[in-house]
């Protein structure tokens, strides 16, 4: 029997384990790896920052309601991709993303750079019954998340946990976590620190009911700041470069 | 090589089935809960007031129940119902630790299945696609999945048989493939040890890349290698027949893991993923059509001499359409990961209807035979109860994949051209809500088929309850164990 044999690994469970797991281990490692280690992978261009603790909860409630099941954040670089949505998405744009969104199905337009393009009105009055809005739209209606209160959310854990994966949100940010969360959807605060802290935010109320911070107003802070971080008048191919 | 398998001189030792068993209801119960979930959301899509305005009975929260039901509850209670009948079978010997780590696989294996459904109902999620569970229920599964690879692994160990069959080495490969993908896609930090949310380690570009190295391989060896080793006890025990080619299943199975585990990046071509990625995705997607077609190949050409059987054994007759299902899926797939192809298909119903083909036509066409073949043999029965059932339930089935997967490729080719139609002034033909609004017919048709296909397995769901539980002739109360031999 030559040492080629197939016979030889089909008697030993050991050896056919072992081989199995190096043949599958290649072509991951390859392909993973480098993501990591290249330098190049991001594109060199400014003003993304970790999301506001009002914005990253709207993010966990995009999560949670799964809206990733029928909308992509992820503008493919074709000509009519980029004059329906916009410029065609970077990897920089998601690299605070824990997870990404950027979804694989578009039973709903694209949403990677829905931010500023409709009014907050417009949201609440989409969110409360899409086919008031859009007639013709199958999505579901998300009127249950106008009632809820954000008050009891741990914040500045969410804010720590993403700090300990990697966002860069600092103490002041961290221990500021709480007042942001209920100052951005004030439409009556103070928000120069807060835009401080989080450049570009939208901040006031967003879902007509000003006395109360709901996962609505949540919802739609994290709309609004959806591919408005770089400011794309000012970008240059050379930053585009990955 | 007979004559080095020893003799046994003891009392005659059985097979630990009981577990099986119990998988095998498990999976026809699952396979029923997921087409009556995909059901309900093909009709959301047409009809969005099935919604209800209901937080847990929304699309976004159901269709991860869909998922999560077909491919790990149905498909996952199928592999481990045959794995632990196959496994014991050509290594003619009793599962390894007995009926009791078998009976903690299952109990565990369904409390992962509960865990992970009610939290996407509570909005319980990680918003990875295929892998939404949270921590908590990762780590169960961790455990229940170690347990797993241990019995089957230890009952290989204890043999008496020199040889691994063939089945057996895509079982093993399924295993421990998905041990990797799933404890490193799910590598994430709790916001507390007491709480239920976590954030992914990994974020945006490599975050998306191994997900989707998972999420490939989620099909390439929970849906494809795994039932590839269905298909490699099955076929040849229904067929009668010994399987085709030896030397063909040593070069396929090889292959075909070291190809499939390079091709995740075609999800994500056009995306933020640097190029080298994507086209090393795309060249390796398009590589596997070969070892696919190389386990298409075997599985048919298996039936040389045994093709009249066909005819008359609609049990066969699934198992066979199963494997050309496979054959086409695998063909569709690597021309779909043809980067200007996918220009077309990506994030339309084209990937939708591709899924379906595979997941109906293939993982559950193969084990429908897989446990029409199974229940007379576990109940120790002469045979099914209605053999006409079975071909009412292979016909209906049939139409509903048909109407299914046409349906999907005619709104996903209709939506990606109406995205990219420009007037004669050059700007966009359609707004997004009118190509929305295009696909109502093809939802209702996807429906239907979805409904066909339900209704062909609750033909099945009689028939088996039925052939365990005789109408007409006394019932046998105790099983009689099947001795190893």
């Amino acid at each position: 029997m030559s040492i080629l044999s197939h016979s030889k690994i089909e008697r030993s469970i050991g050896l056919l384990a072992i081989l199995t797991v190096l043949t599958i281990s290649i072509g991951g490692l390859v392909e993973i790896v480098p993501l990591f280690t290249i330098e190049k992978t991001l594109e060199r261009v400014e003003g993304v920052r970790p999301y506001s603790p009002l914005e990253l909860t709207g993010r966990n409630i995009y999560i949670r309601e799964g809206c990733y099941t029928c909308h992509s954040q992820q503008i493919r670089p074709f000509r009519d991709e980029v004059e329906r949505y916009g410029h065609y998405s970077l990897a920089a744009e998601s690299r605070y993303d824990h997870p990404f969104q950027w979804g694989s199905k578009r039973t709903g337009p694209d949403l990677a750079r829905v931010g500023g393009k409709y009014s907050n009105q417009w949201h609440a009055a989409h969110f409360l019954n899409p086919r008031e809005v859009v007639p013709e739209s199958i999505m579901p209606s998300y009127s249950f998340l106008a009632g809820k209160s954000l008050r009891d959310w741990e914040i500045a854990d969410h804010l720590k946990a993403n700090r300990t994966v990697g966002v860069p949100y600092t103490d002041e940010q961290i221990a500021q976590a709480r007042n942001d969360l209920l100052m951005q959807a004030n439409p009556d605060a103070d928000t120069d620190d807060l835009l401080a802290r989080y450049p570009n935010a939208a901040t006031g109320d967003f879902d007509g009911n000003p006395d109360q911070v709901t996962e609505m107003d949540a919802l739609i802070a994290y709309m609004q700041i959806l591919g408005r971080m770089v400011d794309f008048s000012t970008v240059t191919p050379e930053q585009l470069r990955q | 090589m007979s004559h080095a398998i020893p003799t046994d001189q003891a009392a005659p030792q059985t097979y630990a089935d009981n577990a099986v068993r119990l998988f095998t209801i498990a999976t026809v119960f699952w396979g029923i809960a997921a087409f009556l979930v995909g059901l309900l959301i093909a009709c959301q899509l047409a009809w969005p007031a099935l919604n209800f305005d209901t937080a847990w009975l929304s699309f976004g929260r159901m269709r991860p129940v869909h998922t999560s039901a077909a491919i790990f509850a149905f498909g996952g209670n199928a592999l481990m119902a045959t794995s632990f009948y196959v496994v014991q079978r050509t290594c003619r010997a009793r599962l390894f630790g007995g009926e009791s780590l078998a009976m903690f696989v299952f109990w565990g294996y369904q409390i992962f299945i509960v865990m992970a459904a009610t939290g996407y109902l509570m909005g319980i999620t990680q918003g990875r696609e295929y892998a939404e569970p949270e921590w908590y229920a990762d780590l169960w599964l961790t455990i229940v999945w170690v347990v797993y690879l241990v019995t089957f692994a230890g009952t290989l160990v204890k043999r008496r048989e020199p040889h691994i069959y063939v089945a057996n080495w895509f079982y093993l490969a399924f295993i421990l493939t998905i041990a990797v993908l799933h404890i490193v896609n799910n590598l994430a930090v709790p916001v507390s040890i007491n709480g239920i949310k976590s954030y992914s380690a990994f974020s945006g570009v490599q975050d998306a890349l191994i997900q989707w190295w998972y999420g490939h391989n989620a099909v390439g060896f929970f849906l494809t290698a795994g039932f590839l080793a269905i298909m490699y006890y099955f076929v040849p025990k229904q067929a009668e027949r010994p399987v085709y080619s030896y030397r063909l299943s040593i070069v396929h199975f090889w292959a075909l893991i070291f190809l499939y585990i390079w091709a995740g990046p075609h999800h994500l071509h056009y995306t933020s993923l640097p190029d080298w990625a994507q086209t090393l995705g795309m060249v390796f997607s398009v590589m596997l059509w070969m070892p696919s077609w190389g386990g298409m190949i075997n599985g048919l050409m298996t039936l040389s001499g045994a093709w009249h059987k066909l005819r008359t054994d609609p049990v066969l007759r699934f198992l066979v359409t199963s494997v050309g299902f496979y054959g086409m899926s695998t063909f569709e797939g690597p021309v779909m990961s043809i980067k200007p192809v996918n220009a077309l298909s990506h994030y339309t119903d084209w990937t939708i209807g591709h899924v379906h083909s595979g997941a109906l036509g293939w993982v559950a066409f193969v084990s429908f035979g897989a446990l029409y073949h199974l229940v007379p043999k576990l109940w120790n029965r002469a045979g099914l109860y209605s053999l006409r059932m079975v071909s009412w339930h292979f016909w209906i089935a049939t139409v509903g994949i048909v109407l299914y997967i046409t349906a999907m490729w005619v709104s996903g080719i209709m939506q990606g051209l109406m995205w990219r139609t420009y007037d004669a002034l050059g700007f966009l033909e359609y707004s997004f809500i009118e190509t929305v609004e295009a696909m109502f017919p093809f939802y209702v048709i996807r429906a239907a088929g979805g409904a066909c296909f339900l209704i062909g397995a609750l033909f099945m769901v009689v028939n088996l309850y039925l052939t365990i539980n005789p109408p007409h002739e006394e019932k046998v109360r105790n099983i009689k164990p099947v001795e190893i031999g």
